[in-house]
Formats: C-alpha cells, sequence, structure tokens
C-alpha cells in the first residue's frame, strides 16, 4: 500500500529524514517509533502530501506522492498531533464539511457518518460544539475527520499525546478498528503504546531508519534470550565443566546455597545468543538436576532495544 | 468548484457566526456615516454631483480600510489554530483554495459597499444625482475592493499570524494608495510606473466623477488577479519549507 524509496527531507541543512525506504502492506498497522525529534512527523507530512521530499519517491497505492498529490490526499486521512477543528462548529456539521472538503459527496458522508461517528465513539456529542469537548473528545474528532472520507490510509501523529490512562485504552480500541478497511501508521515516542496497538515497527533515529519488524522480531535483536538464570541441585565443579566447556556460553556467574538436605546451585549465565536449548541439553546429560531455566531479563525487551538503537549502539539489521 | 464553494461557504460562516464579520461591517459603516456628514455634506451648500464626489473619495478610503480587518485572517487564521493542515491536505487545488477564501471575503465586502447606498440615496432628497454617477462610483469602489481584498489575501498568505498579515496588508495598500505622492519625487521612466500603480489618483478619481475607465478596470481586475496568483503560489510552496 505505501513504498517509500530513500526518503530524504532537508529542512535548509538540517537532514530530517535521510534516506529512508520502507514498504507497508494493505490493512497493516505500523508504528513509527522514535523520540522527539527523530524525523517521524516529516515522514507523516511526506506521505499525507503536506511536504516534498528533498530526494526519494514515496507511492501510496500506486499514487506518487509528488507527482500527483491530489490523488494521494484522496486515498490518505490526516490527523497531526494536535487536532485541527474548527472549534466553533459542531460535531456532526465539521465531519460533513470534511468529508465533502475530501471528493466525497453530501449523500456518501451522510451515510457514513453513523458509522464512523459510532467508531470513534461520538454518537452521544455530534450535536456538541467543538470548543467546549475536553481534550479525548477533540483527539476522537480529529481521528473522525481522519475518516469520514473512508481513506485507503490513515496517518495518526502521537495520537494518545495528552490523554488519560482510560483514554489512552478508548483510543487504542479505535486505532485497531481502522484497521477493518484502512492501513494505518501511527507515531509514537511511548513504546508500550507502539507495542501493543501495532503489527509492525519502524524505529527511526536522527532521521535514520535505523530497524524495522514486528515486535517479536525487534526483541529478539535484544537480550532476552541470552540471558538466562539458572537454579541447579547437584556439584559445583560438574556445573562449571558443562558451563566452561560449552562455546555457547559467553559468561557465567555462580552463586552457592546450602538447603536442607541439598545444595543449590544459582547461576547467571550470558549465552551467545538463543541457545537455551542446547544447555538444557547438556545440562541433562549430566547428573545435575536442573530445577529452574528463566530468563534473567527484567526490563522490556523492547525497549532495551529501542534504547539500543537510539544511541546508535546498533545500525539497520 | 465544488471544493472553492465548500471553502467559501465556511469562511462565510466563520465570518458571521462570531462577532467579527459584523463589528467589522458595523464601525466601517460608522466611520463611512461620520465621514460623509462631516466631509461630504458639510456646513456650506454644494451641488449634489460635488457631494457624491466627496462620498465617494471617503467611501473609497473606507473599502481599502475595511479589506485589512476582512482579509488578515483569511489564512494566518489558519496556520495560527494549526487549521491548515485541514486545507492542505483535502485534495483541492491552490487556486480552489485561495478562490474560496477571496470569493468569501469578497461577499464581505459587498455587503459592505452596498450598505453604504443609503448615503447617496439622501442626497435624492433635496438634489439631483446622475443615476449613472452612481452606478460608476460603485461599480469602481467595487473594483477597489476587489483589489484590496486580492492585496489582503496575498498579505494574508505569506503571514504566519493575523498582526503580521495585518502589517503586510497595510504596507502594500499604503504602497499602492499612496503612490501618486511617491511619484512625484521620482524621475521617468519610474515616475510613469509609480503614478500607473495608484489607486485613487491615476485610477479611482474618474469613477468618483462618473466616469468608468475600462484602463482602470483592467488594471483593478490586474491587481486583484495578480494577488491572487502570488497567494496561490505562496501556498503551494509550502510544500517546500
Amino acid at each position: 500500500m505505501i513504498e517509500a524509496t530513500g526518503l530524504t527531507r532537508y529542512y535548509g541543512d538540517f537532514p530530517a529524514l535521510q534516506d529512508a525506504s520502507f514498504t507497508i502492506a494493505d490493512r497493516e498497522i505500523v508504528g513509527l517509533l522514535g523520540l522527539n525529534g527523530a524525523g517521524k512527523s516529516t515522514a507523516m507530512k511526506i506521505l499525507a502530501g503536506l511536504l516534498l521530499p528533498s530526494a526519494g519517491t514515496v507511492k501510496v497505492g500506486g499514487v506518487d506522492a509528488v507527482l500527483d498529490p491530489d490523488a494521494l490526499r484522496r486515498k490518505i486521512g490526516f490527523l497531526p498531533e494536535e487536532p485541527p477543528l474548527y472549534r466553533e462548529m459542531r460535531v456532526r456539521e465539521f465531519l460533513q464539511w470534511c468529508g465533502e472538503l475530501k471528493g466525497r459527496t453530501r449523500k456518501q458522508v451522510a451515510d457514513a457518518m453513523p458509522t464512523v461517528l459510532q467508531t470513534c465513539d461520538l454518537t452521544h456529542v455530534a450535536e456538541r460544539v467543538i470548543g467546549e469537548l475536553s481534550h479525548g473528545y477533540k483527539k476522537r474528532v480529529g481521528i473522525a475527520q481522519a475518516i469520514i472520507h473512508r481513506p485507503e490510509v490513515v496517518i495518526l501523529d502521537e495520537p494518545i499525546s495528552g490523554l488519560d490512562p482510560q483514554q489512552i485504552v478508548e483510543m487504542r480500541k479505535v486505532v485497531r478498528s481502522l484497521k477493518e478497511f484502512a492501513t494505518v501508521l501511527i507515531s509514537s515516542h511511548i513504546l508500550s503504546e507502539i507495542e501493543q496497538t501495532c503489527d509492525r515497527i519502524l524505529v527511526i533515529h536522527k532521521g535514520k531508519l535505523v530497524a524495522e519488524g514486528s515486535d517479536e522480531e525487534l526483541s529478539a535483536r535484544g537480550e532476552r534470550d541470552r540471558n538466562v538464570a539458572l537454579m541447579v541441585r547437584g556439584g559445583e565443579a560438574e556445573l562449571r565443566a558443562v558451563l566452561d566447556q560449552a562455546s555457547f556460553v559467553e559468561r557465567y556467574e555462580l552463586a552457592v546455597r546450602d538447603g536442607e538436605g541439598h545444595r543449590e546451585l544459582a547461576a547467571k549465565v550470558v549465552l551467545t545468543g538463543d541457545h537455551r536449548k542446547a544447555l538444557v541439553n547438556a545440562l541433562v546429560q549430566t547428573d545435575l538436576e536442573l530445577r529452574e531455566l528463566t530468563a534473567a531479563s527484567a526490563t522490556s525487551d523492547l525497549e532495551r532495544v529501542f534504547l539500543k538503537l537510539t544511541s546508535g549502539e546498533e545500525a539497520k539489521a | 468548484m465544488r471544493g472553492m464553494i465548500l471553502v467559501a461557504r465556511r469562511e462565510l460562516a466563520a465570518y458571521f457566526n462570531s462577532y467579527w464579520g459584523w463589528v467589522v461591517i458595523a464601525v466601517i459603516l460608522l466611520i463611512d456615516g461620520l465621514l460623509f456628514n462631516a466631509v461630504a455634506m458639510g456646513d456650506k451648500p454644494k451641488y449634489s454631483s460635488e457631494v457624491i464626489e466627496q462620498f465617494f473619495w471617503v467611501s473609497f478610503g473606507c473599502t481599502v480600510i475595511a479589506s485589512l480587518p476582512v482579509t488578515m485572517r483569511l489564512f494566518a487564521e489558519e496556520k495560527q489554530t494549526g487549521t491548515m493542515v485541514l486545507l492542505d491536505s483535502a485534495p483541492l487545488s491552490r487556486w480552489q483554495l485561495v478562490g474560496g477564501k477571496y470569493a468569501s471575503a469578497m461577499l464581505v465586502m459587498a455587503v459592505l459597499v452596498l450598505s453604504t447606498l443609503y448615503m447617496p440615496a439622501l442626497v435624492f432628497v433635496n438634489g439631483k444625482v446622475s443615476y449613472g454617477h452612481i452606478f460608476a462610483g460603485y461599480l469602481g469602489l467595487m473594483l477597489v475592493a476587489a483589489a484590496a481584498t486580492g492585496v489582503g489575501t496575498l498579505g494574508s498568505a505569506i503571514a504566519r499570524n493575523q498582526i503580521v498579515a495585518f502589517i503586510i496588508s497595510a504596507l502594500l495598500l499604503a504602497f499602492l494608495v499612496l503612490a501618486w505622492l511617491l511619484a512625484k519625487v521620482t524621475d521617468p521612466p519610474l515616475q510613469d510606473v509609480i503614478s500607473y500603480l495608484s489607486f485613487y489618483d491615476r485610477h479611482f478619481r474618474g469613477f468618483g466623477e462618473g466616469k468608468v475607465s475600462s484602463e482602470s478596470v483592467v488594471f483593478f481586475l490586474s491587481v486583484a488577479f495578480v494577488s491572487l496568483l502570488g497567494s496561490s503560489r505562496f501556498l503551494a510552496a509550502r510544500r517546500w519549507q
């Protein structure tokens, strides 16, 4: 659905986006993850036809964003970080106007109205003046204006910023429901949000796309499977021998605890990769009694990977 | 065309659903009425045509000044409040967008100009006025409104906020109105060019006297067209910024 190749954008001499290439499939929810100022909004504005790239190409549903911006805009629904709303208008009146402005007929918009109001849970405030609504409802009206014309692609820039926890949960449902008819690109610097809402993640840092993949794929680049904690009953020397001889063990720390009638060995082992199965196989071939093997990680795997990526330790895979 | 109508419709609603449109019209009409009484009617007896001539002179100034508050919000307010993105992300050509905004402002200006009709009508009570003179004067006022609204639209398209839009438009219009003064202190051929740009001295004075000049009709419409062309170019260039 979206195909970006070598996307680059300069503001003066400052490169806000550098040589970003990615594709997004139809009906996929993709998260654009990055720190503030990473280039997320720039990428989204280019995809929405609001900015022209300094270099590179973008195609949305086969339409070139540079050559045919009007055709692109018909396919896109865009919500910037601050919802663009006319405060003096009523919700229904505003959405009707937006739908018609996006090229739909009065009847088409009127027919789509009940569904959109329901999707965004706005039915009970449809006749209210926008300026009187809470921040959460204004965000919903912002999403509603982005989908009232049934776009093929919905682009949401930081849709949960400024929302309270309950509103965030509700917004998550709204975003997930958009997948029924559209491809969704959502940006955030909040990891948990991206993790819970998106099928796939693009990590952007200092204008460069540094990683992409699903939550699991990105987490696999972390150390979840490398750090394991062992609880073994048996001889210390025997355990040391196993760990010393195993080529997949990078290092380990061993602690001995004397229990009632037995000796327990607690080891923190760092593997060279996801070699947990090999480690178990090596241990069961000895007289050692393996009581427990767990991932030693206590922090979010994606969080660790993200911090690593954005501190420049890891390049794009 | 439909996009242009949608933009104009919302803009008109914004003028008249808030106090802004009404306040601007009321204030300008009040000033125009006071000046008509003080300057055009005056204390001494005058010929009706002289009164009408001075009425158009006063109304010319009021029309130019009114164009500033009417147009300053067109694009600058959208940029200030962040709603410009709605228009930028809609499948509208920049001409449709500028045309819609301009049409709405022009409609407000037309209401304002035509609301002054009661003043020449008063002259009919005790005097004789040629309908042709009234028609020519109002045609001139509408052309001045068209040109000044165009310049105001350009100022609003350039500026990021309404105050700056007001200042840019005021400077441009002040130049066009006072160009005849500048022309006096310049040498040919620059003098001819500057003199030609003078809104009142070169182009409106004839309308105020009841004479329609096709050259001036073309001039005012050209100023409006060039201003709108500039506005659409400035808005299109936003994608490069």
